[in-house]
């Protein structure tokens, strides 16, 4: 028989960093938070903000599932904390479309059975749109590769290419049309030109 | 006659496509009702021992932190055994959550901090100590093969193996003998959402749970009884459920946790669990088999041997059907099947998509394929040889068997006729190129489920039933199947599942979804046909006066005769005529149950049929699965689109199981160590390349009146099987230790 003990034996920080405002304009809406430093994008999100279209598939950036968009690039929101974003453009699945406007991926999506729980859904969708707005990948072997950030445990997988290498065919459409944005009420915002390099 | 309103077997879009694509469809962490406290689990680091010490002092102290859950504080629930009994629970004793200082299995779930916020109680959680003695484990299953021993009739669904005729007779008989052991680790779901309960206390002891699990009256009745709560008292609620895969058949541990602290604390509670948690429970068990086969000269079967030994936990005894299916699938006489189970210190196994038939499948079809190249034949052509026209296990004929034409289109589309036999005859420039199959067999079977169709004043019909979706697609071919009985579009159908204010359906399991519920709507819609002839007959249209339901069909949104379809009724007319609000019809599930009872006339099963190209790099010894062809017969296919998915699913889940997919136990520890997302690999887009999926066609008018035979198992059976053999046959090399890392080919 052995001793094991879990935890640090040291005692708890007396108090603990107050919470803060932090302010996030999130689909072209200004919001206004008091959070712990530490809660992440994702957390914001989901549990302060209720855009839980958001997922949290595995909290350590192993999964993909918390895909956003900020300023045009695809990041893992679990992996970011809200307090660093206060400058930032953040788009999120609401943001890009809805069920009456459906984006050109959305609708991609649903034609090539692109999803089956819908769990990773939202993350897949806002990967494919960060990888179309990067306009690096133009082959299915580009995309798959360049979509493998993604987890989808149902299997989905050529489905999902199907989606977008439709939509990265009609590309020149969307550029101009945007109708991929976030709908009437937040015209101005998606997407955001990635920063150049 | 086809009629603008017939939708079964046409492909078409998930009816809750546009909410999973937006991000409205909601899972169980996902509804923030108001005042929510959180709670987050703390595990176990050892495996079997005691804790000796919890020290929760510190952590109460933190402002916002509202309780501190531990064995010494969680008040006595129900006292039996049988009140933590789910409705899949195997023999046994059910692990009871902070139940007392015992600790069982690594991950064991000993504490849980509720705070205000996720943050607090994540942070809380991280530092509360505890004190353990630990005591020697054990979790090498090799170790206790020794001790293994038969399983009783522990859980539903499980059927000991029967033998038949003398293997021993059969091997002697044989002029070309294999035989090998096979074995596979540990593998866990891993749904993409990870388990979580959101519980709304809604006062005096009032909850909505909304659970993720693949069958709310199931969680509804566990907490029933550990809780002592009416029906009324615990709702559940599952309306999307991020994946499952079997390990949302039984109520996992957050929903004890959840309902707990919600009572105790009197507050609405949501506990998620993370996903190195999702490591704690249920797996598809560690399994060692051995396989020996014999033919004759003719290549025919003289005798087949399957054993298997599988993990299980020390508390309950989890069976799956393992060997079963090797008696079934090819024509044999001498038949010698064994199973059985060895306890380690492990969380019981669960039943994993194709539960037992996916481990079994695996070490039957690379014997066969062994087998093929020791006679001397094609692996294709060896299997027709043995084909099976009569079910000599259950010593019935088919329902229906169409996977003659599952071997022979799924050779045709793959070309399979061009394979060379020889280990290393085919190539792609340099590269290795291997050609394998397989193939499988699975229940068709169904359960007793209640549908309610409700035609209202719109014209607008709304069917409902407790059962799941999850991801396989319920929502949409009971949508299509209501608006077609109905001779609705499919505009004017909801489907509405996922309660358990609804009338009662099976878990989401087993394949028999469609089936069970797919029946029970068209009954449904049948009783609601009847109900609507009976009041057109009030109005004042003499064509109906006289009319027996069987003179009439519903179709175009219409009533009308079948004799003359001018004769016609808009349906939201007889509903407006009746002066109620709607007019609704619940099937009768007796003449189910009384069926389940009689002795099967028929042998019913789906079968499938796999075909698959591998390419090998001769000194890297990467592989990749270019090709698939995957032919699956089974039965009629409600919605080619979605089922399609499903298969494409399957495959994938058959290359991740052959190539990249287990749960590493470190037995020093007694824990997986590779308890993520990043180390438990499954593949990712770049992994997959061109699958094809055949559904031959099968008509079967006695397995159920739709001929449905489920899809969600069945495409992944023989898969892993055939990457394996592909591997054979691109590189001369025999892995039958899954998965197939380079290391075991290098």
């Amino acid at each position: 028989m052995s001793q094991v003990t879990q935890a640090s034996l040291a005692p708890p920080p007396v108090a603990l960093a107050p919470t803060q405002a932090v302010s996030l304009n999130i689909n072209g809406q200004a919001h206004s938070l008091q959070i712990a430093p530490w809660t992440t994008l994702l957390d914001a999100l989901r549990e302060y903000l209720d855009l839980t279209g958001t997922k949290k598939g595995c909290d350590h950036g192993q999964c993909g599932a918390c895909t956003v968009l900020v300023d045009g690039k695809r990041i893992n929101s679990c992996l970011s904390l809200a307090v660093m974003h206060e400058d930032s453009h953040i788009q999120t699945i609401e943001g890009l479309g809805t069920e009456d406007k459906l984006s050109p991926l959305q609708q991609a999506f649903i034609d090539h059975d692109a999803f089956q729980c819908g769990y990773c859904t939202p993350g897949q969708i806002c990967s494919a749109q960060g990888l179309i707005n990067e306009g690096k990948a133009k082959t299915e072997a580009e995309v798959r590769e360049l979509m493998s950030g993604n987890i989808c445990r149902c299997g989905a997988y050529s489905n999902i290419l199907n989606a977008v290498m439709e939509v990265l065919n009609n590309e020149g459409l969307i550029i101009e049309d945007k109708v991929w944005s976030a709908g009437d009420t937040k015209p101005d915002l998606a997407p955001v030109e990635p920063p150049k390099q | 006659m086809s009629h603008t309103t017939d939708y079964i077997g046409k492909p078409t879009n998930r009816v809750d496509g546009p909410a999973k694509v937006t991000g409205t469809a909601k899972y169980a962490a996902e509804f923030n009702v108001p005042n929510l406290l959180y709670g987050y689990v703390v595990s176990s680091p050892i495996t079997k021992g005691k804790i000796t010490k919890i020290d929760t002092a510190p952590v109460l102290a933190l402002p916002g932190v509202q309780e501190v859950f531990t064995h010494e504080n969680v008040p006595g629930f129900a006292f039996l055994d049988r009140s933590y009994k789910d409705d899949v629970a195997p023999g046994g004793s059910p692990f009871r959550p902070l139940h007392d200082a015992e600790i069982k299995y690594s991950l064991q779930p000993v504490a849980m901090v509720v705070a205000d916020t996720f943050e607090l109680a994540r942070y809380a959680a991280s530092i509360l100590h505890i004190e353990y003695d630990e005591v020697a484990h054990e979790t090498e299953l090799v170790k206790h093969i020794d001790e293994a021993f038969e399983p009783g009739r522990g859980k539903t669904g499980y059927k000991p193996p029967k033998s038949r005729g003398n293997f021993g007779k059969g091997w002697k008989e044989g002029v070309a003998r294999m035989e090998a052991n096979y074995s596979h680790h540990a593998q866990h779901h891993n749904p993409m959402e990870m388990f979580a309960s959101t519980v709304e206390w809604l006062g005096d002891k009032n909850l909505t749970i909304y659970d993720k699990t693949q069958g709310v009256f199931n969680s509804q009745q566990y907490v029933n009884k550990v809780f002592g709560l009416s029906k009324d008292q615990a709702r559940v609620i599952s309306k999307y459920t991020g994946g499952g895969f079997g390990s949302g058949l039984r109520p996992q541990y957050q929903l004890f946790l959840a309902v707990m602290a919600s009572l105790q604390l009197e507050r609405s509670v949501r506990v998620s669990l993370t996903r190195e948690q999702m490591f704690s429970f249920g797996h598809r068990p560690e399994t060692l088999q051995h396989v020996a086969l014999a033919t004759a000269a003719d290549g025919s079967l003289t005798g087949i041997n399957h054993f298997a030994v599988a993990e299980t936990s020390q508390f309950e005894d989890f069976t799956e059907n393992v060997v079963g299916w090797s008696g079934t699938l090819y024509d044999c006489k001498n038949v010698e099947l064994g199973y059985r189970l060895a306890k380690v210190d492990v969380f019981s196994p669960l039943d994993m998509r194709a539960p037992g038939a996916a481990s079994g499948s695996i070490a039957l079809e690379i014997a066969m394929d062994e087998m093929a190249y020791a006679a001397g034949l094609d692996p294709l052509e060896f299997r027709l040889r043995n084909y099976s026209d009569f079910d000599q296990a259950q010593n019935l004929p088919y329902s229906s068997k169409a996977l003659r034409k599952c071997y022979a289109e799924g050779a045709a589309k793959f070309g399979w006729e061009k394979r060379t036999a020889e280990p290393g005859s085919m190539r792609d420039g340099n590269l290795l190129v291997g050609w394998g199959m397989g193939g499988g067999i699975w229940d068709a079977s169904k359960q007793p489920a209640v549908v309610k169709a409700s035609l209202d004043v719109d014209g607008h019909l709304t069917v409902s039933s407790g059962t799941n979706d999850i991801g396989t697609g319920t929502y949409t071919i009971m949508t299509q199947i209501a608006a077609e009985s109905m001779g609705l579009p499919i505009e004017a159908v909801t489907f509405v599942l996922g309660d358990t204010t609804l009338p009662e359906s099976p878990l989401q399991g087993g394949s028999w979804t469609a089936a069970s519920v797919g029946n029970s709507t068209v009954e449904a819609c049948t009783k609601l046909g009847e109900a609507l002839l009976k009041q057109a007959q009030k109005m004042d249209s003499p064509a109906f006066k006289n009319a027996k339901i069987e003179e009439v069909e519903f179709a175009n949104g219409q009533l009308r005769l079948r004799s003359d379809s001018t004769q016609a009724i808009v349906l939201r007319d007889i509903v407006q005529a009746s002066g109620e609000t709607k007019i609704e019809a619940e099937n009768s599930t007796v003449l189910t149950k009384l069926e389940m009872l009689k002795p099967p006339k028929y042998s019913m099963h789906a079968h499938n049929a796999v075909f698959v190209e591998v390419k090998v790099d001769p000194e890297l010894m990467t592989v990749h699965v270019t090709r698939v062809v995957n032919a699956v017969a089974a039965g009629r296919i409600i919605n080619p689109k979605t089922a399609r998915s499903q298969v494409l699913g399957s495959v994938v889940w058959g290359i991740s199981s052959a190539l990249m997919e287990e749960s590493v136990m470190d037995h020093r520890f007694g824990r997986y160590m590779n308890h993520n997302y990043a180390e438990y690999h499954v593949p990712v887009n770049a992994d997959i390349h061109d699958i094809d999926v055949i559904f031959v066609s099968e008509e079967d008018d006695k397995v159920n009146p739709l001929g449905i035979k489920g899809i969600g198992e069945v495409g992944l059976l023989g898969v892993a099987a055939a990457v394996t053999n592909a591997i054979y046959h691109a590189t001369g090399k025999r892995v039958r230790d899954l998965p197939v890392t380079i290391d075991k080919l290098l």
